[in-house]
């Protein structure tokens, strides 16, 4: 019998676990030219900021061994083109949509939020809190419990109360597990583990750095072993708030590994960029990966690595 | 095989195609790959990714190539030239026939053709001239004359000089050490071919700065010019946001666009030349950028452009603690 891949989101439902990542999908309308966006359990849009935002300059990518550096800086048409364009788009080719935001200012967040609960066809908004803090030095929020904390609890008074709200947070912090759980406390839903590391590439030849913005996120299968790692930290102090789980997955057994974990949900980032069909391989291949297994249902798995039994998932 | 099932008929598509062919050409490589739904979709200008590395690989980003020429034995052939210039184009010339080749394509905005035969010359750096000879066919399809202008540091990095000489109505070739044709760059000659020719519309390719002057020398004899541009990419399906370039849209707007999906092919005169690899002071969504609509005014003059530009670019340098998307 084929496993049951049904994973809940919130008070909904996806037909299953495998997402796309933010910032990897754009909006869904290119990857729309390789697979049905409508078969994978949601996408996740690429961060949603107040205004239309240039980016950075380039070089804005930089291959590293089994990975890459992007120093995109956020680039997109802004909030009011993502409603107006976008986000009905998705809607009208049955996907669920996922939207990540981002800001500058706790207002920012809580703006977005709140724009966003008067749209039809948000499954959950993935907050990026992975952005300088222009109020607090351009410290990035996410490596400060506080700040974290501030900007979930805005987004969670603003957002309506069925949009459930996950908070992005980044392994560049000594201790993952007190933002995390500084992130429940202010109300996120659910969390999204792990964004990108801070990193840099030096050209040996011009000897300057590769990237115009000098450093870089670091992505690819190169950080799955971090995103395991920090899934499984966060998942075994709050074993019952839900996961998404990204950090270079190129494989159903990839995927397979962030669920057990203690993903419920995986998302697919730069194996897109290596291949455009990656997120429909990948899910065909988990499917594959439970039913030799004999797995009948993904969420038996989820966490399964915690338990010394090693027996389904723990209580 | 395709890897989706809902394919439209014009857009691209992925398949893993079979090696038939891998041949030196000069400095250069060019592999030839079955790739039927691929090649019956191609027009000239656009171009094709592919995977590298095998299974297990270690290089993530897609490499992209010109595509050089289509044929239909096979069911549908693509063929693309390359230069080895790392591990990912290394690969890719040990390919041997029978191997099979993860491909994406055709991708990107083609050449436009004009509506009449008017004279047209077709100018490329280096192996960037590839995509040119699909072209030139497609341009006497529509009864154009063809003039090629072709150059490169040296004689065995210019690619296609014997195409050039057979089937244009002249070809020009420039070599920087003169070991091939006049001693010199492209743009050296361009004027005085544009005379002889009679030249009514200019196609380029090849490195930018190559590009750059084309276009340059194009407004100065007034012919409107289409270059298709070099950008470093890591997707090609415009997902990525890598290879980002500030073009004029026709509405005046500077936008930080896409060479992926808004090009390769851009008129000459819509990329900011001097402006490539910053975001310019401008540029929608530029640091500082305000709506028209709240400043009641977004227009700038010439005055200052270039100070503000380096503000711009400092501004952007300021920000780099931030993490990327």
């Amino acid at each position: 019998m084929a496993p049951d891949l049904r994973t809940r989101l919130g008070s909904s439902e996806l037909p299953n676990p495998i997402l796309t990542a933010s910032g990897c999908a754009s909006s869904g309308r290119e990857l729309a030219q390789f697979i049905d966006v409508s078969k994978i359990g949601a996408i996740v849009t690429k961060s949603v900021m107040l205004a239309p935002r240039a980016g950075r300059p380039t070089p804005r990518m930089a291959e590293t061994p089994g990975g890459m550096l992007n120093s995109i800086g956020l680039q997109g048409p802004g909030i009011d083109a993502f409603l107006q364009r976008d986000l009905p788009w998705l809607l009208s080719r049955g996907a669920r949509t996922v939207v990540s935001i981002a800001g500058s200012t706790i207002d920012e967040f809580a703006e977005l939020a709140a724009r966003l609960s008067d749209a039809a066809g948000v499954s959950a908004i993935e907050v990026n809190i992975s952005c300088p803090n222009v109020e607090h030095r351009g410290q990035v929020f996410a490596c400060d419990p506080v700040d974290a904390g501030a900007v979930i609890e805005a987004v969670r008074a603003r957002a309506r109360f069925d949009i459930p709200v996950f908070a992005k947070l980044s392994p560049d912090v000594t201790d993952i597990v007190a933002i995390a759980r500084a992130c429940v406390a202010a109300g996120a839903d659910g969390l999204s583990l792990i964004n990108t590391l801070l990193g840099m590439a030096i050209d040996t030849d011009t000897m300057r750095p590769v990237l115009a913005g000098l450093t870089g996120g670091l992505s690819g299968p190169a950080i799955r072993p971090i995103a395991v790692r920090c899934i499984w930290q966060v998942s075994e102090a709050l074993p019952n708030v839900p996961i998404i789980g990204m950090g270079g997955v190129l494989t159903g057994r990839d995927a397979l590994e962030l669920i057990l974990a203690g993903a419920s949900m995986v998302s697919v980032g730069t194996a897109i960029f290596h291949d455009p069909s990656a997120c429909a391989r990948i899910l065909r291949e988990l499917d594959e990966e439970l039913a030799r297994r004999g797995t009948e249902r993904v969420s038996d798995l989820v966490g399964a690595a915690h338990d010394v039994r090693a027996s389904g998932r723990r209580v | 095989m395709t890897a989706g099932e809902a394919q439209p008929e014009t857009g691209p598509m992925q398949v893993r195609g079979t090696v038939l062919t891998v041949r030196r050409v000069d400095a250069y490589h060019a592999i030839t790959v079955v790739a039927p739904g691929v090649a019956a979709r191609f027009k000239p200008g656009q171009f094709v990714t592919a995977a590298v590395g095998g299974q297990d690989t270690a290089m993530l980003s897609r490499r992209a190539f010109s595509i050089h020429d289509v044929r239909p034995d096979h069911g549908g052939t693509v063929e693309f030239v390359f230069a080895v210039v790392g591990p990912g184009t290394r690969w890719l010339a040990e390919r041997r026939a029978r191997d099979v080749l993860d491909l994406t394509g055709p991708l990107g905005r083609p050449f436009p053709v004009p509506r009449d035969p008017v004279s047209c010359l077709l100018v490329g750096g280096g192996y960037g001239s590839s995509p040119l000879f699909s072209l030139a066919d497609r341009l006497r399809e529509r009864r154009c004359t063809v003039d090629f202008l072709l150059g490169a540091s040296s004689g065995d990095r210019i690619f296609g000089a014997l195409t050039a000489r057979r089937t244009g109505r002249s070809a020009t070739i420039t070599t920087e050490d003169g070991s091939l044709g006049v001693r010199g760059m492209v743009t050296d000659m361009l004027g005085q071919v544009i005379h002889e020719a009679r030249t009514d519309v200019i196609y380029a390719c090849g490195p930018m700065p190559m590009l750059r002057q084309v276009t340059a020398l194009a407004r100065r004899y007034d012919i409107p010019v289409q270059v298709a541009v070099e950008e470093a990419m890591a997707c090609g399906i415009g997902v990525c946001m890598t290879c980002v370039l500030p073009v004029i849209g026709t509405d005046g707007i500077t936008r930080m666009v896409r060479a992926c999906v808004d090009g390769p092919v851009f008129r000459g005169e819509q990329v900011r030349w001097d402006d490539i690899g910053t975001i310019p002071f401008d540029a929608l969504g530029a640091p500082g950028w305000e709506p028209r609509a709240r400043t009641g005014s977004g227009d700038a003059g010439d005055a200052g452009e270039a100070a503000r530009t380096s503000q711009a670019r400092s501004a952007a340098r300021a920000r780099r603690a931030s993490h990327g998307s």
